[in-house]
């Protein structure tokens, strides 16, 4: 008789799950793998809410298995450690992002680029080494290989580091892969949310100047005195456009609807790089002319391999940088939801899991 | 402002059809804005005059003559792989003597001070002057190399070495080039790495052939079945690819680390995406003249890149011809007269032709 997801693992569980594709979550009982000897178990402290639980929640992409545990922005303090781990110990402060397991023997694995591993375990709705199917961080307690843990230093609070482990290490990969991190860089970011407010932090403790590109002009004020962006164009003002052509070395572009590609590559200076952290459904339209004019670049890049993602954190610690975050309870994240399909949060939804998840 | 005259006779289009038919036109000699115009000579101090032996066609004249950018100015004079000998020199020129063997390539002048032209990357000069259809820096248009003379400054003309012959060598001032700048800038040179070469034509061929010595494996990616005996035993390729082939394309999924792709028309980008390993690059030299779909996911899955390159420096062009001479690297041709270009550009249109038409201007162009 198969097993139940409540006595398919040893440990109990509690969290919160979508069983179909309207994505309304609500309680669940589960449980977790026992703590194996390279695993660490901790209590869920927060969570944040990644745009990617959404595409998830409603089966945007045809890839959902339900019941669906989403969450992979996750921090909390460790309750167990196996044998043969040395990384944490009992109450250390740790986080886990999305993945939490790959082939370890590939090219990519080899180079600490887990993230590309043809055989990445996400850290839900995927199957695990053992044939369970993953469950994420909307929940009480985590268990994952070591490995894949990062530790989070003591100056930083936990629930703003939270949307680091997917935001951060999203945006910080690439700008460091494609040299996008030198003093006096002009770099522009394209959409102002979760991925974006963190680019535009890390940009500027590069010492790089950053230019927010948004459709959104109610967000200028926020983006300059608050981010401390250097300044702000609205796409749709082809003016301001055109005053600011040729002017970038990169673009970091967060924006996952479609959109056009041409007005963002001609602000690009001549060997300038476009990189895709948003990932539309649909292909866009790519003008060839200008790329070939300037010799100009479009690439993409997702989340980051283990070690450069400790490094991001360390980083974000050394420099004071943090998420800027909405606070919730559990029992407010279909509204929350909600609101993140309208890009209504400034900038991350993190739900206080400790304080707020509770079976009735 | 008056400009000294220099007759030359060569071949225009005047309106869309682009059809070709002689025309006489003058030369003007120029000198640099901030020096005096010479009015005493007919060759400017730092001018080199070349009589013009072949003259490449390449695709770039037929979306011109066509009109195909909506960028052309009639009469349109196109040819931009230029050969021939110098028949005079101006008195600052200390590169060139008479008799040398000598090219010109797609610019005859850029702004020579900004920050690119200071790193020897005129071709990315916002005020590059293109060798046909552009305003020179004395206000005349430019006229290209399918004519019988041309004077250019000393610092835009190549030399061609020893073992680079001047028929089959004038297509490498435009094709040879471009793909040559992209393949040392997006480094595709580390022996032993897997280059695909979408497109077998002018700059395809030249592709290959600069690819295999560079030490790389090269697969040709086509949609004509008909070019791959050719491809393998005549160019080197080691392996073809039919993209309109799904077995064949499976099969090569993800076996890539680099694609040049030069192919000239609206094509799909997905298929040859899908080619290319983890954090491949696909560099795109051709020109379609509308925009493309570019699917986003694989860039973001795989962290691939898509980048975009013109022709290339004076400097480089240099050096990819002496890197041509050194390794025995020219282009196949079909010579033509002068008189079979209107024919020639039909074919070119369907891609008939292994695999760059060179007008053998010495022996043709009088007897317009």
């Amino acid at each position: 008789m198969a097993k139940s997801h409540e006595t398919e693992h040893p440990v109990k569980a509690f969290g919160l799950a979508a069983t179909d594709s309207s994505g309304h979550l609500s309680p669940f009982k589960f449980s977790r793998r026992a703590t194996g000897d390279d695993d660490v178990q901790f209590k869920v402290l927060y969570c944040g809410i990644c745009h990617t639980d959404l595409h998830y929640l409603k089966n945007e992409w045809g890839v959902t298995q339900y019941p669906l545990v989403p969450g992979h922005e996750i921090v909390g303090v460790v309750t167990e450690v196996g044998k043969k781990v040395e990384k944490v110990k009992v109450g250390d402060r740790v986080g886990v992002g999305c993945m939490v397991g790959s082939c370890r023997s590939c090219e990519s694995c080899k180079e600490d680029l887990e993230n590309y591993c043809p055989k990445i375990i996400p850290t839900y709705a995927a199957p695990y080494h053992d044939g369970t199917i993953t469950y994420g961080g909307y929940s009480d307690i985590m268990v994952a290989d070591e490995h894949f843990i990062v530790r989070i230093p003591e100056n930083m609070p936990l629930d703003a580091a939270a949307p680091l482990l997917c935001a951060g290490i999203t945006t910080y990969s690439p700008m460091r892969y494609f040299g996008l991190d030198k003093p006096g860089m002009h770099i522009g970011v394209v959409g102002l949310g979760g991925l974006g407010h963190v680019a535009v932090k890390f940009a500027k403790a590069f010492g790089c100047k950053v230019t927010v590109i948004s459709t959104s002009i109610s967000k200028k004020d926020e983006a300059l005195s608050h981010l401390g962006a250097d300044s702000f164009l609205i796409s749709k003002d082809a003016d301001e456009m055109q005053g600011a052509v040729g002017t970038m070395d990169g673009i970091i572009d967060t924006v996952s609807a479609h959109h056009a590609l041409m007005p963002l590559i001609g602000l690009l200076k001549a060997h300038g790089k476009l990189i895709m952290l948003g990932a539309p459904d649909k292909p866009l339209e790519l003008p060839v002319f200008p790329l070939l004019a300037g010799r100009k670049m479009i690439s993409g890049s997702g989340i980051g391999g283990m070690k450069e993602t400790q490094e991001m954190i360390d980083f974000a610690a050394k420099h004071n940088i943090k998420a800027d975050i909405e606070l919730i309870s559990a029992d407010y994240v279909n509204t929350a939801l909600e609101r993140l399909t309208k890009a209504d949060v400034k900038y991350r939804f993190v739900i206080d899991v400790a304080n707020t998840l509770q079976q009735s | 402002m008056a400009e000294f005259k220099q007759k030359a006779f060569g071949l225009a289009a005047t309106d869309t059809s682009g059809v070709l038919s002689p025309f006489h036109f003058s030369r003007s000699t120029y000198h640099y804005v901030n020096v005096k115009i010479n009015r005493d000579r007919e060759n400017g101090d730092d001018d080199v005059t070349i009589k013009i032996l072949y003259c490449g066609v390449c695709h770039s004249d037929l979306h011109s003559v066509k009109n195909d950018w909506g960028l052309t100015q009639y009469p349109i004079v196109p040819g931009h792989e230029i050969s021939g000998v110098v028949t005079k020199i101006g008195n600052n020129v200390e590169k060139f003597k008479v008799g040398d063997r000598v090219g010109v390539g797609v610019l005859v002048n850029s702004c020579r001070t900004c920050d690119v032209c200071q790193q020897d990357l005129e071709s990315y000069c916002p005020k590059m002057i293109f060798t046909y259809n552009s305003t020179d820096k004395d206000g005349t248009t430019t006229y290209g190399g399918y004519s019988d003379t041309v004077i250019v400054d000393q610092h835009f003309v190549l030399r061609f070495p020893e073992n680079v012959p001047s028929d089959a060598g004038a297509p490498l001032l435009c094709a040879g080039i471009t793909v040559y700048s992209p393949m040392k800038y997006y480094g595709m040179t580390e022996a032993g790495k897997h280059l695909g070469v979408a497109g077998l034509g002018g700059l395809g061929h030249v592709a290959v052939k600069l690819g295999k010595a560079f030490g790389l494996k090269v697969t040709v990616i086509s949609t004509s079945p008909r070019k791959k005996e050719e491809a393998i035993n005549k160019l080197g390729a080691d392996a073809f690819v039919v993209s309109t082939d799904a077995a064949d394309l499976t099969a090569a999924t993800g076996t890539m680390d680099f694609i040049i792709d030069t192919i000239a028309a609206v094509h799909s980008l997905a298929p040859l995406l899908s080619l290319l390993k983890m954090n491949g690059k696909l560099v795109t030299v051709g020109l379609p003249d509308k925009p493309l779909d570019l699917p986003i996911f694989p860039l973001v899955s795989g962290r691939k890149m898509i980048g975009g390159s013109d022709f290339g420096g004076i400097k480089e062009t240099q050096e990819m011809l002496d890197f041509c001479g050194k390794h025995g690297i020219a282009a196949d041709i079909e010579l033509i007269r002068a008189d079979e270009i209107n024919a020639a550009m039909e074919r070119l249109a369907k891609s008939d032709v292994r695999y760059r038409f060179v007008i053998d201007i010495g022996n043709s162009i009088s007897n317009l």
